[in-house]
């Protein structure tokens, strides 16, 4: 067995290589989205106050801090999950109103010491916790956000598109008059693509990396195994995708439907912080949004293993499930 | 003797279509057995049932007596009609992978010497022509050493020097006893190839027996060939046995000497004339009415 999935291993790997135009289109596209964008997008802080408050939703009229005006006020769960992002200056105050209010000021934002004022004068006994702790700029919250993408259009479209291709030219069928089973050649697929996504995702984070000079705060053995479960889960579900359907047509329309609304919600390109609860919720749906979540909690906040354990495990569990239906639904020819 | 392959009671069925309509047949081990028809007969969809890609609607196929598995797939060599390869790898490599897949077989470089694809062997697969990458795809049949190798309209689509290669091949391939199962609608190539012959039409077997022997048995006569604008509609009451085609005239007789001389008699210019023995096209035709390449 191990033989017949290394023959197919190998030779997809060497398709792959050998196709010198997309190999170099997926190193640049993401290499030129990271710097294009933080280009962009970097400086100084856009002039929006972000307060958020440790509740299930807003209520404005809990204190009369809530009603002040030009402050956006995000509900966040719980004061675990908010004191990373007052350290890294995501939101310039964070308050929890239930008994006697409590709030937790970045001494290092300017911003956080003018909304500081806002809410003592409406709240004047509030009780203070300073934090400290640098901002972190958009493009090293961006750069997992785009490593994140790259992988979500190799695994889906580079698996997706391959398997369909193999199909409708008949290779499929000529593997399928071999002794090579449908769990070998799915298994080997998956392997070469896993590979090459993170041999190209290493070239990615240590090239550009360097250029944006980018820190990792984490431990790189737990990014591998972010990035390892992320790819796999992404790549069982373009198998799905592909894995009995013979138009193009479909399978393209399928993996937009799929990788569109991730571009859009799976925080990507900007934090759901301050969205719609069921959006917040939607987009925990998506693999993707489990991956970058892990990735920016490692990265940016240093978190362990336990902290992000139910990120992996959703992708964990997303991976088997659609390798499973993958498997089951594979088909060797066109009917 | 138990037979290397054993089609029993075969149905194919598509919505609306019976493609293969009950066939039974055995081939004995190291012959070349060919399935013949035109397009449309179902040879091609009963070849794909005995290689183990369709699942028929009814019957069954036996390998050396067994139902086909994985023991089959090690020991069968299979070159389809239509079969693209990956792309981007050479001759050479591609034969390595699918080598790969089995646990038995010949070291790709006497398969690449027995296809004779030496100077093509780190040729990107996309660089072939019709009949450089028919080789490869026999070479890839062969990869395993099979017991049986299907051929499935190998030579279609080939000019007729890449044509006579291509037979060459299957020739010393044939040498070597192996098995070989072959559809085509060229009956040049099953009268020179095949040891056994079916001629399947609608989905039934018509005609089976080896080529001289079918040919022995429906036809007595020599054809006398003429084209069709050198035959006047007046000798049509000649009494000869006519076969009219597409763009010629035949008469079948026994007695050349008489026919030509009555065909003289009835001013029929000669001076295009074939005298011909019957063929395999003509066994077709005789027994459906139609033409083969129709």
């Amino acid at each position: 067995m191990m033989r017949r999935l290394l023959a197919v291993w190998h030779a997809r790997n060497l398709e792959f290589i050998r196709d010198r135009a997309t190999l170099i289109f997926t190193l640049l596209l993401p290499i030129g989205l990271v710097v294009g964008m933080g280009f962009v997008f970097g400086g100084p802080q856009r002039p929006l106050f972000k307060v958020g408050v440790v509740a299930t939703q807003i209520d404005k009229q809990a204190n009369p801090f809530l009603q002040e005006r030009y402050v956006d006020f995000v509900p966040i769960a719980s004061e675990a999950e908010g004191l990373p992002k007052i350290t890294h200056q995501q939101i310039d105050l964070l308050v929890d109103l239930h008994g006697v209010p409590r709030y937790w000021v970045n001494t290092d934002a300017p911003k956080g010491y003018i909304v500081e004022k806002l809410l003592l004068a409406a709240a004047p006994g509030a009780q203070r916790q300073p934090v400290t702790g640098a901002a972190v700029r958009y493009v090293d919250w961006l750069f997992p956000g785009i490593l994140g993408m790259n992988m979500m259009f190799s695994c889906l479209f580079g698996v997706g598109y391959v398997v369909l291709r193999y199909r409708k030219s008949g290779f499929l069928k000529r593997l399928h008059a071999t002794p090579l089973t449908a769990f070998e050649f799915l298994t080997a697929q998956v392997l070469s693509r896993l590979c090459l996504i993170l041999f190209v995702t290493l070239v990615l984070f240590v090239g550009v990396g360097s250029i944006i000079h980018f820190h990792s705060v984490g431990s790189v053995a737990l990014l591998i195994l972010i990035a390892v479960l992320g790819a796999l889960s992404m790549i069982a579900l373009g198998l799905t995708i592909a894995a009995g359907i013979s138009s193009e047509e479909l399978v393209g329309g399928i993996l937009n439907l799929m990788t569109w609304p991730m571009m859009l919600v799976s925080g990507i390109w900007f934090s759901l912080e301050g969205s719609p609860r069921w959006v917040q919720w939607a987009a925990h749906i998506f693999p993707l949004t489990h991956l970058l979540d892990a990735a920016r909690a490692v990265m940016l906040d240093g978190a362990g293993i336990a902290q992000i354990a139910p990120n992996l495990l959703y992708l964990a569990a997303t991976a088997l499930v659609f390798l499973t239906f993958g498997a089951w639904s594979f088909r060797w020819r066109v009917e | 003797m138990i037979p290397i392959l054993e089609v029993r009671d075969l149905i194919k069925r598509y919505p609306n279509v019976n493609a293969v309509d009950g066939v039974s047949f055995s081939v004995p081990e190291g012959i070349c057995f060919g399935l013949l028809g035109p397009n449309g007969a179902g040879k091609t969809t009963t070849i794909e049932v005995m290689e183990g890609i369709l699942t028929p609607t009814a019957g069954q196929v036996l390998y050396r007596g067994e139902t086909l598995g994985q023991r089959f797939r090690e020991e069968a060599g299979i070159l389809f009609q239509k079969t693209a390869l990956q792309d981007f790898l050479t001759v050479r490599q591609t034969l390595t992978m699918f080598r790969g897949l089995y646990d038995r077989g010949l070291d790709v470089e006497e398969v690449i010497r027995l296809c004779a694809l030496e100077k093509l062997a780190g040729r990107d697969n996309r660089k072939l022509s019709g009949g450089q990458q028919q080789r490869l795809l026999l070479a890839i049949a062969l990869v395993n050493d099979p017991a049986i190798l299907f051929l499935d309209e190998p030579t279609t689509g080939l000019d007729p020097q890449a044509r006579r290669n291509f037979w060459e091949l299957i020739q010393s391939i044939k040498a070597r006893n192996k098995t070989i199962i072959l559809t085509t609608h060229y009956m040049d190539e099953a009268e020179l190839l095949c040891d056994d012959i079916a001629i399947m039409d609608g989905g039934h077997i018509i005609a089976r027996g080896g080529p001289r022997q079918l040919l022995q048995e429906h036809f007595e006569e020599v054809l006398l060939e003429l084209p069709r604008q050198d035959f006047p509609e007046a000798a049509r009451h000649l009494s000869f046995k006519i076969i009219d085609s597409s763009d010629r005239v035949e008469i079948a007789t026994q007695d050349v000497e008489t026919a030509l001389r009555t065909l003289l008699d009835a001013h029929v210019p000669l001076k295009n004339l074939r005298i011909r023995p019957p063929n395999l096209e003509d066994l077709f035709l005789e027994l459906t009415g139609k033409e083969l390449r129709t």
